[in-house]
């Protein structure tokens, strides 16, 4: 059993849902990114999104931009990415790491020697947000063959019979954008994801995870009554963009544990 | 003979174009290729561009034969395809009048649009006030300082102009703006997309609605020569003039198509947009294409004199017929497409807009090696006034 499907079915035995926060490998420095990720785990995260930074990030809003371009500053490469998720690996044999990002870097690289080196690597999961089902035949095959999870992203315009389609290649986890538009948005309305989810599941067996719009621990909470995992993104990023780099650490730390206490339905300190 | 027959279904042409975009735009790309497959075959919603082209745009567009300069530069017979003459002054109103027509039937009430110099967002400016639709157009800020007079000729125009900071702030930021306000506004927006780029279906939509470029100039070169033209010749950018001149020609293969990009300060240098003759193919805004991007996939920014030929990606078609040696593309340098500017201002009174320039700096280097008795084509795309401060700039007069 892979790291991301090991990681649920614990979850599953304990009763909790899986908190899933995403950071921009190289912001605000790579030198942090890997102490970044470690202390995302202390937190209390159960698996941790790690995005490729790209010059234009199509499907983003603007906080997840500037991290990407904070990181191309230092000319943060696809390979350096995959480094990172090497040496995370070295003290971190258990928590599962999936990269996000675009195609074109990965084109760069070329899709099946991409896989091969993610796979040495000790990436368990990658979500290429441009490659739709219907662009993604060879890619997925990819994927398969080094054991690396392709996930997949469904929205509240998805239409039932892709569902079923998205369901057929997914594996690890869906990634249910809660709401129109891009990443940092600022209105979730839970009573159109709980209906969504509902019809979701219907065809998906894989657990839902759910993002955008995920702002504070009473979201967070709630999203995660009706969620298997809640993917947070944009409110960390601003957390990272706030601090100094000295203090970004701890102040991403904090920030994550309050998270976790929120889902676990833990009231105390949800102020985040 | 073959039939060119492009995109399938799926919107290819060979391995590229498609629909490389975010789940969240899928099904407003799904619904616009429904309607869209739809109102091409009704005869009325045809009939309504055509008339529209006709009675607003003032189409059709003359072709014209550029004698004193044809004469002048010794060889091949250089004709103009008047593109400079539509109303607003661009080949672009050509495909704003039909997406705003097809957003209409939709139900649509307000259009964006992203724009480098500001020709396609004055183009969908302009119809937005025509047809009465709310219209807001991103455009980088760094193109906002830089084109001072198109921006309040979209305000004059009713538009909103929203100034993008994200990335070098030109004309790709723009489109990634665009796009992202489109996947917030989908039920009451269109997108108006300026160029054959981004995801299936606009590389097509885009491309039919440019076609009567290439569809006039057949009927006028049957009536004034007798015969088709041995070259045709457009600048590239995006590639919507070009592709309007080239694709009823395609089938032809006596005809030959010559795409001319933006080759900056030199093709050997860094500053250039030469897309097709220098890039690679990758994926960007939605689509699979030739690019301009270093080794590890990041999107370069791109230099050209005119900011319309700007671009770091171009319309997968054009890659396609590069691909298969149907059209060569070439390379035009900021100062010969100047030299060019001068030219047809002093030789036929013309002031072509920069990017033409370019198609026309290449029809000026190849007429001289050619027989008198041969036609080239050239799509004068758009007029040059929008350029003067450019031009007066890079001859170093302050206007």
């Amino acid at each position: 059993m892979n790291r991301i499907n090991q990681t649920f079915a614990s979850l599953k035995t304990r009763h909790k849902k899986a908190l899933i926060p995403f950071i921009t490998a190289g912001d605000p420095d790579p030198a942090l990114t890997v102490d970044l990720m470690h202390r995302l785990v202390e937190a209390g995260s159960d698996i941790v999104e790690l995005g490729i930074p790209f010059s234009d990030p199509m499907a983003d809003g603007p906080t997840i931009q500037r991290s990407s371009e904070r990181a191309l500053k230092y000319h943060v490469t696809l390979t350096n990415v995959l480094e990172m998720v090497a040496e995370f690996r070295k003290k971190d044999s258990q928590t599962p790491v999936v990269l996000m990002g675009y195609a074109n870097p990965v084109e760069a690289i070329g899709q099946a020697s991409f896989a091969q080196k993610a796979q040495q690597a000790g990436v368990d999961g990658v979500l290429i947000v441009d490659y739709p089902p219907e662009e993604c035949g060879e890619w997925v095959d990819c994927l398969e063959q080094h054991g690396i999870d392709a996930i997949f992203l469904l929205s509240p315009t998805t239409k039932p019979e892709r569902v079923k389609q998205v369901a057929k290649l997914a594996k690890g986890y869906i990634y249910y954008v809660s709401l129109r538009g891009v990443t940092g948005a600022k209105h979730l309305d839970l009573r159109d994801v709980e209906h969504m989810l509902e019809q979701l599941r219907q065809s998906v067996s894989i657990p839902i995870g759910v993002g955008f719009g995920i702002r504070d621990g009473e979201t967070a909470h709630a999203v995660a009554g009706l969620a298997d995992a809640v993917v947070i993104g944009s409110r960390i990023i601003e957390e990272i963009e706030n601090a100094s780099r000295d203090n970004a650490l701890d102040k991403v730390k904090m920030l994550v544990q309050s998270l976790r206490n929120a889902i676990d339905g833990n009231t105390t300190n949800t102020n985040c | 003979m073959n039939v060119y027959d492009l995109p399938d279904k799926s919107g290819h042409f060979g391995p590229y174009g498609g629909v490389f975009v975010a789940e969240t735009l899928i099904s407003a790309l799904d619904q616009l290729r429904e309607q869209y497959e739809h109102f091409r075959n009704d005869a009325e919603f045809q009939k309504e561009f055509a008339d529209e082209l006709k009675h607003y745009v003032g189409r059709p567009s003359p072709i014209y034969h550029a004698k004193r300069w044809s004469e002048h530069l010794g060889g091949a017979k250089i004709l103009l395809k008047r593109e400079d003459l539509n109303h607003t002054g661009a080949h672009k109103v050509n495909n704003t009048v039909g997406q705003a027509l097809l957003a209409r039937r939709m139900g649509k009430t307000r259009v964006i649009a992203e724009t480098g110099a500001g020709q396609h967002g004055v183009a969908t400016a302009t119809v937005a006030a025509r047809y009465g639709m709310k219209c807001v157009v991103y455009m980088g800020s760094e193109d906002v300082r830089r084109q001072a007079t198109n921006v309040y000729r979209m305000k004059l125009l009713g538009a909103e102009v929203v100034p993008v900071e994200s990335g070098s702030r030109t004309l790709k930021d723009a489109l990634n703006e665009a796009m992202r306000d489109w996947v917030t506004h989908v039920e009451d927006t269109f997108y108006i997309i300026g160029t054959v780029a981004g995801p299936h279906p606009y590389p097509m939509m885009v491309r039919d609605f440019q076609t009567v470029i290439g569809n006039e100039a057949k009927i006028q070169m049957l009536e004034a020569y007798g015969r088709q033209p041995d070259i045709l010749i457009a600048c590239v950018g995006g590639g919507s003039n070009a592709i309007g001149l080239f694709y009823p020609y395609i089938d032809e293969n006596s005809v030959k198509m010559i795409g001319v990009e933006a080759a900056g300060k030199g093709l050997d240098t860094d500053q250039h947009a030469a897309t097709l003759v220098k890039g690679r193919p990758g994926v960007l805004h939605g689509n699979r294409t030739y690019l301009i991007q270093d080794n590890d996939g990041q999107i370069i920014e791109t230099h050209s004199i005119s900011a319309g030929l700007d671009y770091p990606g171009v319309g997968p078609e054009h890659a396609w017929l590069k691909d298969i040696h149907r059209a060569e593309y070439v390379g035009v340098t900021d100062n010969e497409a100047l030299e060019a500017f001068h030219a047809l201002c002093r030789y036929e009174g013309i002031m072509p807009a920069l990017e033409s320039s370019h198609a026309l700096a290449y029809a000026a280097k190849l007429a001289p090696t050619l027989d008198k008795d041969k036609l080239l084509l050239v799509n004068l795309s758009g007029r040059g006034d929008k350029d003067m401060a450019t031009v007066a700039q890079m001859s170093g007069i302050n206007l």
